[in-house]
């Protein structure tokens, strides 16, 4: 399955990597309601974000009416219910970051993707969210990019680490 | 200023840790004395000793609530024997200003395994899980790692090192939110559905977890379990300077020279911490106030800085030890917009489920949002303190609200000029549009 393909696509297409995969979390004595939130995780891996689509493959699959699946994906934060860039930029906007200059880091990054906090850039490359404490306060101010995290951010460390991602 | 050769004997929970940082895997932690607590356990105590010595060193929850882990258990024990039992460790760090389980799962990650198993032993439960926060993508790569390390090694899964204990551990991430950090909350997580609080009575050691007596620590709490088993409880209860036993994990962070964090006794005084662990604030800065621990726990100030670092010691003084590690707030940093920051934190994270919370929050943001660009009205502060009283502890279902209420409350304690200065708008001034009056009763 090429997974280019399929990021960020509308259309859901079945396939069997994904029935596999969350069939595969029906171990360890977890029932089809408690694998849920692994099973999303597991479908906005692949697509990036959780269409209304696949939540209809899921509900068929796990056996749970399409309203129960809707109010917990809406409920998580890192669950995504619309579509997300390649790359999607948490910043930390907690106390500790607060005092230590996230506002500066939120201001350079919103002026070089030309996006506010919340939106993707009109290339879908690059969505801005805030997320709360990365749990690095002594190495502030922190973000983390998909599954990375970055430390002691500076004007031009962040624009360093922006183009090493284009 | 950190010691670099850390004591078993004073640092009994973080002398194993390596000074590059790296983590320290099956190998070494065998080799540094790691799952001896294990053995002497399994061949040498009942469980009932095991939870008679855990009362009687007198451990305190260390996920910020501090109660006391001994009741906690024999609650546990109490239910039937025969029935499914289930133990969970909260590792599902997201307080701000902390980073301990972290600090600790990057380390050791075979010293809370260790830890978990003992736990497991002495409540008699045969499945376990860690339940890790879904954002810490590197401790949840060594968790992985650590677990099948410990099953290879028969830490983990049938008959431990040839007894008649067996015991699964498995490792659940979650997918954000930082009430799933609440005990009841994150039961509920983990059976897949909304990361709401549950209401207590009855408590997760009755019915818990797909309805089975659950037992919820917190990483720091179990990786202190092993050293309470193996050594003399004596001994544990005199590593403190105060009433409070054992050692904690303590640190500064914010605009200090060097911000950290360090195993220390209890009953050091947070100016020993600031000043000499710390380093002191940076260059041209002045401690304003502080948080002892985390963003749910009230402002302290510099003449509290004198203040025995324990559960009761800080109570005195106006606040709670939390998660025990403190952030240092400069005089260069307005009162007001620290507060905004810290209320739009809990206002998002409220889970919405009971009134005053999910209500009350984005209120006391609006009011001071309007008071931060100096449009306070008159009566805002009245306002503010009426919605503290009405998110005091009991009249919501979790300590969430509790929590976003202490640090507003003491701020207006201690800096009530700062919001007194805010208030331009005089009452009078206010017009108010009451839709289908005439507008000679607008006021």
């Amino acid at each position: 399955m090429n997974k280019k393909n399929i990021f960020n696509q509308k259309n859901f297409i079945i396939n069997n990597m994904i029935k596999k995969e969350i069939n595969s979390l029906k171990k360890n004595g977890f029932d089809s309601r408690s694998i849920l939130i692994e099973s999303l995780k597991i479908i906005q891996k692949y697509y990036g974000w959780v269409s209304d689509s696949s939540i209809g493959f899921l509900s068929k699959i796990l056996k749970l009416p399409v309203s129960e699946i809707e109010s917990v994906a809406t409920f998580y934060s890192q669950i995504f219910r619309s579509p997300v860039g390649r790359y999607v930029i948490k910043f930390c906007d907690s106390v500790v970051c607060y005092i230590t200059g996230y506002k500066k880091i939120q201001r350079i990054l919103e002026k070089r993707l030309c996006i506010k906090s919340g939106e993707t850039t009109i290339d879908n490359n690059f969505t801005l969210l805030p997320i709360c404490c990365l749990g690095a306060c002594n190495k502030g101010p922190v973000i983390m990019i998909n599954q990375k995290t970055y430390f002691y951010l500076n004007k031009s460390s962040i624009l360093k680490i922006l183009d090493s991602l284009k | 200023m950190r010691n670099t050769n850390l004591s078993e004997e004073s640092h009994p929970l973080t002398w194993r840790f390596r000074e590059d940082r790296k983590t320290i895997w099956i190998k070494e932690y065998i080799k540094k004395n790691g799952y001896s607590s294990l053995k002497k356990c399994l061949n040498e105590m009942t469980s009932k000793k095991v939870i008679e010595k855990v009362i009687k060193s007198n451990l305190k929850g260390r996920g910020g609530a501090g109660f006391p882990t001994g009741v906690k258990w024999n609650l546990m024990s109490q239910n039937k024997e025969n029935i499914n039992k289930y133990l969970i460790c909260n590792a599902d760090e997201m307080e701000p200003g902390t980073y301990k389980d972290r600090w600790i799962i990057e380390n050791s990650p075979h010293q809370l395994i260790e830890g978990i198993i003992i736990s497991a032993y002495a409540l008699n439960i045969s499945s376990g899980y860690i339940f890790l926060r879904g954002e810490y993508i590197f401790p949840e790569k060594i968790l992985i790692k650590a677990l099948n390390e410990s099953y290879i090694n028969n830490f983990l899964g049938k008959n431990i090192l040839n007894s008649e204990f067996s015991f699964n551990l498995y490792l659940h991430t979650g997918a954000g939110r930082y009430i799933c950090g609440e005990e009841t909350a994150l039961i509920n997580s983990l059976e897949g559905k909304r990361a709401n609080p549950r209401i207590k009575p009855p408590f997760p050691a009755n019915i818990g977890l797909w309805g089975k007596p659950t037992c919820v620590n917190n990483v720091e709490t179990l990786i202190n379990i092993p050293i309470i088993v193996s050594n003399s409880t004596h001994w544990y209860k005199n590593l403190s300077r105060n009433e409070d036993s054992g050692t904690k994990l303590m640190g500064f962070s914010g605009l200090v020279k060097n911000p950290g964090v360090w195993e220390l006794p209890f009953g050091i005084t947070a100016r020993e911490i600031l000043e000499n662990y710390a380093g002191g604030m940076k260059d041209n800065l002045k401690l304003q106030a502080w948080l002892p621990g985390g963003a749910g726990t009230s402002l302290l100030l510099e003449k509290h800085l004198d203040t025995e670092m324990g559960f009761s010691s800080i109570q005195k003084a106006g606040s709670r030890l939390g998660t025990g590690l403190s952030l240092a707030i400069d005089n260069q940093t307005n009162i007001i917009t620290l507060l905004l920051n810290l209320e739009k934190f809990f206002s998002r994270e409220s889970c919405g489920l009971c009134t005053p919370c999910r209500d009350g929050l984005p209120w006391i943001v609006k009011i001071l949002k309007s008071m931060k660009n100096k449009k306070g009205c008159e009566g805002d502060i009245e306002i503010l303190n009426n919605l503290c009283l009405q998110m005091s502890p009991g009249n919501t279902f979790c300590a969430h609200a509790p929590g976003a209420a202490a640090p507003l409350q003491s701020a207006m304690k201690y800096f009530i000029k700062d919001f007194e200065n805010t208030i331009t708008i005089k009452k009078d001034e206010i017009r108010i549009k009451f839709p289908g009056i005439q507008t000679n009763f607008k006021k």
